[in-house]
């Protein structure tokens, strides 16, 4: 209070008039409003959601008690293994923790990138998957298990790749932009990225939403089924949805044949996306995977087809709960990006801390802020098919960086697991979830914190 | 394993194998499997150089994910995706073909001496495809290299957003010919119904004309390069253009 000593204060205290700001058009809708004027052309960036929506974080697990018995944390046993592709696959996936690398595509990224993924991916014993660009040999030789995803461009998709992977994806959409198709700026298609996606270097590729070959999920089966006659029915096949109407989306997925359903929420992450695309188009992860496993679950298809979750996945904790609610595995894209680097203030050369400040000043941002991942200029050579910037990701450190990210989470997921009283991380369950707010638990399913209450379900 | 045996079809002289897919007590899905199973496994080891896919009925997926030099004849009409994926194989197809037919084919000849459906020749990187009667909606969509010859019309939506690769069209086009086209170009010789988003026709080459004159050849038509007319991208749309806003 600015007038602690007046008689009559019985009103809030106002700005002064002269900086009083517009919830309705605030700083940044004015900035947006006269960019678009400006350039009459809606604004692309790169990442997930910025909007705080709600995550995981709203929800909270409930360690066992003297109703529950807990598991000894450093003594015994939490299995993380992970099988993925049962329902019709000969050779299943098999790994040794349920987070894996979601499919970010060589030309978004760099091949150090890819290759220092794949290195720490099978450090870990876990998965990476391509991304639209097709499959570098880097990614192939440095991946134990490589998923190769099917997206609708079909840029450099060929039957030697598809006979060389472990798991084919079918990309139908992606969180940060169900219904719309890849987009890589002309800045990132240099000769090596065109050669592959047979497009002119230097193009602003705007990639197909929709498959070239089949429409709808009758045809859908039909494809996946020829997918299984090339590869002889070994590998398992993935049909990756962008979270909207989620049941629907999955039940589908599953009348169309698929061994496993990938499930991206609106935090999930893109090279490059419209701005009001990535903001306004899907639904949450935390209320996608819900929906997904009541899905599975409605059409007794719990544990045989599997679900994977991804969409702003963070922590071990964030593992926990989306296990919990039901997923048999999480996929991580942005958060592997930040443990390679990305936004950070300095990148590693030859075992020395290079200050980058300035190359994100150039870019009108700053370390903590940056999402000029369209721009190919990132300042610590992570996304960018720069000759001179990709340098500054050494594979050795960013392998290392994102093997000590991967083994944390699986740390942090079993401690929570454990005191669960779980045995393996996949036999957490809704019963352990509490809702921190009504929205989440709403979403979730689970009762709000403290009470019995589970919003928007019959008592 | 001997399909043609279990099959009870006549034996053949040495090189020819066949394939019944359609045999009393035998799943379809089953017969495809032997055959397509046989065609990984087995075709680049024997002395067999021709397969013959006896009673196909429109099966699914016929002689997908095919890499071997090897004469296959499909005697009958197809599903979708026969030959897909195809590497190295000369297959024809004595019939109609459903959808996608040698969708991602990355080189050898996919012959359809009937119609072909929707997306024939889709994301095609190599290889020739020759439709002897008419494509669907969407033929040589996405093509990445590939050739294609429609003998008779093609419907609408061909060659959208192909970006390499050669389609010869000698009847009529539907619309929207070359929507969004890279750097495929289309040579048609009857009608088109409308040109798509940044398609334009363009004056004939004599690089052109052997193009055509090539691909008639190789596909058996009798026709006049010089009556076709080019159809290539205006390359419009390869960068962003704040005023092309609603043509994308």
């Amino acid at each position: 209070m600015s007038t602690p000593t007046s008689m009559t204060t019985s009103m809030p205290a106002l700005a002064p008039l002269s900086t009083e700001e517009s919830a309705s058009f605030d700083r940044a809708t004015i900035d947006y409003i006269q960019r678009a004027s400006a350039t009459g052309l809606y604004e692309i960036r790169g990442l997930g959601a910025k909007r705080r929506l709600p995550h995981f974080d709203d929800l909270l697990l409930l360690g066992a008690s003297l109703s529950r018995y807990p598991l000894e944390g450093y003594r015994e046993k939490c299995s993380t293994k992970t099988v993925l592709g049962t329902r019709y696959a000969t050779k299943p996936v098999v790994l040794d923790t349920p987070i894996t690398i979601a499919g970010m595509s060589f030309g978004a990224l760099s091949a150090n990138v890819k290759e220092a993924l794949g290195r720490a991916a099978s450090a870990v014993g876990t998965s990476t998957t391509t991304g639209d660009g097709g499959m570098t040999n880097e990614e192939r030789n440095a991946s134990k298990t490589l998923v190769y995803q099917c997206l609708p461009s079909r840029y450099g998709f060929n039957p030697d790749d598809v006979r060389r992977a472990d798991a084919i994806e079918i990309v139908i959409g992606q969180g940060a932009k169900p219904g719309g198709g890849g987009m890589l700026l002309g800045q990132k298609v240099n000769p090596r990225v065109a050669k592959m996606r047979t497009l002119p270097a230097g193009v602003d590729q705007r990639s197909a939403s929709r498959h070239p070959d089949w429409t709808g999920p009758d045809d859908l089966a039909i494809k996946i089924r020829e997918l299984r006659e090339i590869t002889d029915w070994e590998k398992p096949i993935y049909v990756k949805v962008g979270a909207t109407r989620v049941p629907h989306d999955v039940k589908l997925a599953v009348h169309s044949g698929a061994d496993v359903v990938v499930v991206d929420g609106m935090q999930g992450g893109t090279a490059a996306t419209q701005l009001t695309f990535i903001e306004h188009v899907g639904i949450p992860t935390l209320a996608a995977v819900r929906q997904a496993a009541d899905a599975l679950e409605e059409l007794n298809m719990t544990g045989k087809v599997q679900l994977i979750v991804s969409g702003g996945i963070r922590s071990g904790a964030d593992v926990a709960k989306a296990l919990a609610l039901g997923a048999d595995a999480v996929s991580i894209g942005q958060g592997v990006l930040f443990s390679l680097g990305c936004n950070s203030s300095t990148y590693m050369q030859k075992g020395q801390h290079i200050d980058a400040t300035a190359d994100y000043a150039a870019l009108g941002t700053k370390p903590g802020f940056c999402h000029h991942c369209h721009t190919g200029r990132c300042p610590v050579g992570v996304t960018t098919q720069d000759a001179v910037l990709e340098q500054r990701l050494e594979v050795e450190v960013g392998a290392r960086r994102v093997k000590n990210y991967l083994k944390t989470l699986t740390m942090e997921l079993t401690t929570l697991a454990r005191a669960c009283g779980k045995q393996d991380v996949h036999h957490m369950e809704r019963e352990d979830l509490v809702g921190l707010t009504v929205e989440a638990a709403a979403m979730a399913g689970v009762p709000l914190a403290g009470t019995e209450w589970i919003p928007g379900r019959a008592v | 394993m001997s399909a043609a045996t279990s099959a009870g079809t006549a034996a053949t002289a040495a090189p020819v194998k066949e394939f019944n897919l359609s045999r009393p007590g035998v799943a379809p899905e089953t017969a495809l499997r032997e055959l397509n199973l046989w065609l990984h496994r087995d075709a680049n080891s024997g002395g067999i150089r021709q397969v013959r896919v006896l009673n196909p009925d429109g099966a699914h997926s016929i002689a997908a994910g095919v890499d071997a030099s090897l004469r296959i004849d499909v005697e009958g009409h197809a599903g979708y995706y026969v030959a897909g994926m195809n590497q190295h194989a000369t297959v024809t197809v004595h019939g109609n073909a459903g959808t996608g037919a040698a969708e991602n084919m990355m080189s050898g000849l996919v012959r359809i001496k009937g119609f072909a459906s929707n997306s024939a020749g889709a994301s095609a990187h190599g290889g020739v495809l020759v439709i002897e009667g008419d494509a669907s909606l969407r033929c040589g969509i996405s093509l990445k290299g590939g050739d294609i010859v429609v003998g008779g019309s093609a419907g609408s939506f061909t060659a959208f957003m192909a970006q390499a690769g050669r389609i010869v069209i000698c009847g009529d086009a539907g619309e929207a010919l070359g929507d969004s086209l890279y750097e495929a170009v289309i040579y048609v010789r009857g009608k088109v119904a409308s040109l798509g988003a940044d398609a334009r026709f363009e004056e004939m080459t004599p690089a052109d004309l052997a193009a055509v004159r090539e691909l008639l050849a190789i596909a058996g038509f009798d026709h006049d390069p010089s009556t076709f007319r080019k159809v290539a991208s205006a390359r419009g749309l390869y960068h962003w253009n704040a005023d092309a806003s609603q043509e994308y």
